[in-house]
Formats: structure tokens, C-alpha cells, sequence
């Protein structure tokens, strides 16, 4: 209380021009709406150029084609998004199960010390660098099988993917009102079936849209696929094959010298900028309905 | 990790971190240049980051209504949320032109005196990198700062505005209040800088030299690794650049523990109180 005090006194210790305070007053609110302009001006810059650069490209044939070679016009990139589906997929079948689970332990199994712990690694492991990730799915799976591969790929994926659903399972369960999991408990409900049936299905459209932000992000990623998944200008669907994916194919098409190759590469930018708004917009909706509903 | 890089911490022991050599063809490997971009790049993108964040954050708690905020924060989610790749991939297409033929001849007439604005004007390099960054983690101290002056207690400022406060005078109180919190935000965008791959790669132009200029090319550890590993020749090459991922991945590692531990504390404070 003394040092708020000794805080208030320091700034208004000193008489100041009234005049002079207000003039700082509305310079420095205008400072901040500046910066608020600021940061939102690269959203639209990227949106609207990724949309004028890329719109041309989008056509059925982006989606349903192969790409072509340099200097022949059209073709598109098949391989790129089936691959990004299948590497997704994988990487979801490790993500999911394993985030969903290790937030329902911290929440509904563990207090205390070890939740703690649990909470802390998920917080720092969510920022360690993709490309790290990517490091490490390449001492795992890549050195032992000798090469490249879709599994690899889907490997890090998953790995990536768990933080981020491990938190929002979390966050979710937390929302569960305490008096759901008694009732369910005093009607004599084992204590697994409650935790399955009565406080996952309350919090299930909340965990699933946590998911879908996962996924969104981890079909962003670049950086891990670089030496797991490696990339692929062929059709595969082989888990031992290096295989194609949407973000590595933009990577690979950008720093090209060839004209053809940006303007498929702005296309699938826009594909991908699309995805993530459109799971981001639904996201926002469905916590809203929460969030309201709660208050 | 530890057990994939033992090659090159052998052959080169500490001499990896400072020496600034790095020649694969000679199998000669020196860590120095790629730790002096990530930290360049990622400091300068911070630093130009926080104030933008810090009025963004105070811009959104506390000036705008409800209206306005929804959709605001709303978009600055997406730009977190905005695949890397994209960044760099506007970065070569507009920024580094826009760089080349705006900003830095801007900067070079009239700043020019200054080591730090010579040099040649390519467009890609450190400087653009750092905006890019930038314009990354702002989503992220925005959203933490945003959360920790939610923290502090609404009677401090009413008490201030009974003393006769503006309203800047109010909030500089709340910033004063909440700067262990901000600290950790900033702290927190720091190690995002630091890890970011695909978009630095693709604006910082990559050439492992150390330069004063930031308008030269320059090197991040996590670029390298993308760049040569997957075409890595040699077991000392490949177990080089795994330790450039070692060094990475600690930097990281005890950069966010510190940020973390900064956040709750701060939280657990405050709910204290």
C-alpha cells in the first residue's frame, strides 16, 4: 500500500501545467490508436496482395494437377495438398490423442506439484523453435530408416501439435462446472466414465475447435518438413517416401527465378492464408457462444 | 540432439561458438555469425515491436469499446496465426523492394553517418528481417500485455483518476504496475524472434558474415539448418549443423523457462493481492 502510495505521489508530485498534462494526455492516446493502426496495416497489405497475386492461379486445376516443369504454364499442386492432407492426418493421430489426454490428466487426475510441472513444459515447449522439432523427428525416425519420409513428417507435425491441444483440452475442462463432475460422481458414475462421458462431451465442441487450430497451424508449417518429409515433384502416397506438402512446395516455388512458379505459389499462399482465417472465424464464433452462455 | 552433434563438438570444442569461419567445403564450422544475426534480428525486431504492442495492447483494454475490440483483437489473432511462410513469401515480393528503393535510401541520406545505415542497398537483410519479426510477434506481447494489465486491479486506477489523473497519467500508472508482466511478454516475443525460421530465411539474404550494417546479408542459426540441412555432405557437416540446433533449442529453452516463470509470478501476485 506504502509503495502504491509513494507511485501515485512521484507522478503527481511535481505541479504540473494542467495544459500541458492534457496535451500529453491526448498525444499519448493518439500514439497508441497509431500503433494499433500500425500492426493491423501488414494484415490487410499481406491478404489483399496474396489475393491480387494468387486469384489468377485458382482454378480447378490448381487442385487437380500436377505441377509442370519450367515453362510450361499451368498445371498445379495435387501432390503438394493431398500430401499436406496425409502428413496432417499423421501428425493428427499423434497430436490429438496425446494432447487430449495429457490435458485431461493435468485437469481432472493431478493437482498440484506435477500438473504444475506438465503445464510449464507444455508452456515451453509450445515456444521452442519448429525447426528444432524438426531436428529432433530427424534423429528419431529419419537417421534410423535411412531417408526421408512421409512418417517423419507426420512425426513432427504431431509433436508440434500437442502444446497447443494439450492447453486448450485444458482450458476447456476448466469450464466444466465442478458441480457436474459431483453430480455425476453422487449418482454413483465411476470416476473414468464420469471423466469421459459427462465432462469431456460438456466440453467437446470447445476441445474440437482447439484441435481445428491445431491442425490449421500445423498445415502452415514449413520449417519441420524441410529434412523429414523432404518434399516430392511426384504423386505418393507411400509412408516411407519423401512426399510433397502445400507450405514446402510454396517455399521451393518462391525462391525460384521462374514467373510461372510465383504465381502458383501466390495461389497456394492464398489457399493457405484461406484455411486459417476460416478455421480462426470459427473458432471465434464458437467460444463467443461459450463465453456468453457462461456469463 | 546431444547424442547427433558429438562430430563437431570433437573436432571444434568451444572454438564452435566463436569461431566465425564457416565453410563446408573445408569442413571449417563456426557458430559466430549465425548467433550474431539471430540475436541482431531478433533484438531489433523487439525493440521495434514493443512500443507498437504496448500500444496496441493499451489501445484495445483501454480506449476502444467493446464494438470495436471484438473484431480488433479478432484480427490480430489472424495475424499470429498467419503461416510463416506467407510472411517471407510477402517479404521477397514487397517488402524487400519496397525496403530497397524506400526506407533505406531514406535512412542512408539522412542517417547515414551512422555505421549502421551503410553499405549497399539489396533489400533482403538484417533490417527487413527484423521488420518482418516484428510484425510477428506483436500478436503474441499484444495478447500477454493485454492480459496483464487485466490483472491489475480496476481500484488502482479509479484511485488515480480520484487524484485528479488523466487518463494517460491513469494508465502509466497501470504500465508501471504491470512492467514485471511486460517484461515477460517481451521476453516471451524474444524467443519467438529467436526460433522463427521460414520467414527469416527467406528476407535476411543469407551470407555468413558479421557486418555492422544492417543492411547487409546476414545468417540466423535456425536459417542455416534449414537451408544445408537437408543437403548437408558429410557426417561433420550434418552433426555442425545439429549443434547449431542444440545451441538454439538451449537459448530458447531458457529464454521462454525465464519468460514463464516471470508471467506467473507476476499472476500469482497479483491475484494475491
Amino acid at each position: 500500500m506504502e509503495e502504491t502510495v509513494q507511485q501515485y505521489t512521484s507522478v503527481f508530485a511535481k505541479p504540473k501545467n494542467l495544459r500541458r498534462r492534457k496535451i500529453v494526455n491526448s498525444t499519448m492516446l493518439f500514439l497508441c490508436v497509431v500503433a494499433a493502426i500500425i500492426s493491423i496495416l501488414p494484415l490487410f497489405y499481406i491478404f489483399f496482395y496474396t489475393t491480387k497475386s494468387g486469384i489468377s492461379s485458382l482454378n480447378w486445376d490448381f487442385f487437380t494437377q500436377m505441377p509442370k516443369p519450367v515453362g510450361e504454364t499451368g498445371g498445379g499442386m495435387a501432390n503438394g495438398i493431398v500430401g499436406t492432407l496425409i502428413l496432417v492426418s499423421l501428425g493428427s493421430l499423434i497430436g490429438i490423442p496425446v494432447g487430449v489426454l495429457s490435458g485431461i490428466y493435468v485437469t481432472e487426475y493431478s493437482g498440484g506439484f506435477f500438473s504444475n510441472i506438465i503445464k510449464f513444459v507444455t508452456d515451453v515447449l509450445s515456444g521452442v523453435p519448429s525447426i528444432i522439432i524438426g531436428i529432433f523427428a530427424y534423429g528419431v525416425i529419419v537417421i534410423p530408416m535411412q531417408g526421408f519420409s512421409t512418417l517423419a513428417g507426420g512425426f513432427a507435425l504431431g509433436v508440434l501439435m500437442i502444446p497447443t491441444i494439450t492447453r486448450i483440452t485444458e482450458e476447456m475442462l476448466k469450464l466444466v462446472p465442478q458441480s457436474l463432475r459431483e453430480a455425476s460422481l453422487a449418482l454413483g458414475v465411476s470416476r473414468w466414465k464420469t471423466t469421459l462421458q459427462i465432462v469431456l462431451r460438456t466440453a467437446s465442441s470447445g476441445i474440437i475447435t482447439g484441435i481445428l487450430l491445431a491442425i490449421a497451424r500445423a498445415a502452415g508449417e514449413t520449417a519441420p518438413l524441410l529434412f523429414t518429409a523432404f518434399g516430392n515433384r511426384f504423386w505418393s502416397t507411400d509412408l516411407n517416401q519423401p512426399i510433397a506438402s502445400l507450405p514446402v512446395q510454396i517455399f521451393n516455388y518462391a525462391i525460384s527465378p521462374f514467373d510461372d512458379w510465383h504465381k502458383q505459389a501466390w495461389a497456394g499462399a492464398l489457399v493457405l492464408i484461406s484455411l486459417v482465417f476460416i478455421v480462426n472465424l470459427i473458432v471465434r464464433i464458437v467460444t463467443r457462444d461459450k463465453f456468453e452462455n457462461k456469463v | 540432439m546431444f547424442q547427433d552433434s558429438v562430430d563437431a563438438r570433437e573436432a571444434f570444442d568451444w572454438k564452435f561458438i566463436f569461431s566465425s569461419d564457416w565453410d563446408p567445403v573445408k569442413e571449417k564450422f563456426g557458430a559466430l555469425p549465425f548467433i550474431f544475426g539471430t540475436v541482431v534480428s531478433s533484438l531489433l525486431a523487439l525493440l521495434i515491436s514493443l512500443p507498437v504492442s504496448i500500444g496496441v495492447a493499451v489501445f484495445l483494454n483501454e480506449i476502444v469499446n467493446k464494438a470495436l475490440r471484438t473484431p480488433l483483437s479478432f484480427l490480430i489473432e489472424i495475424l499470429a496465426a498467419i503461416p510463416s511462410i506467407i510472411y517471407g513469401f510477402w517479404g521477397i515480393f514487397v517488402l524487400a523492394p519496397f525496403m530497397r528503393n524506400t526506407i533505406q535510401p531514406f535512412l542512408q541520406s539522412t542517417l547515414g553517418f551512422l555505421p549502421f545505415f551503410k553499405g549497399t542497398m539489396y533489400g533482403t537483410g538484417l533490417l527487413t528481417a527484423a521488420i518482418i519479426l516484428a510484425i510477428m510477434i506483436t500478436p503474441i506481447i499484444t495478447a500477454i500485455t493485454r492480459d496483464v494489465l487485466k490483472a491489475i486491479p480496476t481500484a488502482q486506477r479509479e484511485a488515480a483518476y480520484a487524484l485528479g489523473a488523466t487518463k494517460w497519467e491513469a494508465i502509466k500508472m497501470a504500465l508501471l504496475n504491470a512492467r514485471s508482466g511486460i517484461l515477460g511478454a517481451s521476453v516471451l516475443g524474444l524467443g519467438r524472434a529467436i526460433g522463427e525460421t521460414m520467414a527469416v530465411t527467406m528476407v535476411i539474404g543469407n551470407r555468413a558474415e558479421i557486418s555492422s550494417s544492417l543492411f547487409e546479408p546476414a545468417y540466423t542459426m535456425a536459417s542455416v539448418i534449414a537451408n544445408e540441412f537437408a543437403e548437408a555432405s558429410g557426417n561433420l557437416h550434418v552433426s555442425a549443423l545439429i549443434e547449431v540446433g542444440l545451441i538454439l533449442f538451449a537459448v530458447t529453452f531458457v529464454i521462454n523457462s525465464f519468460a514463464r516463470l516471470l508471467i506467473y509470478s507476476f499472476t500469482r501476485k497479483t491475484e494475491g493481492k
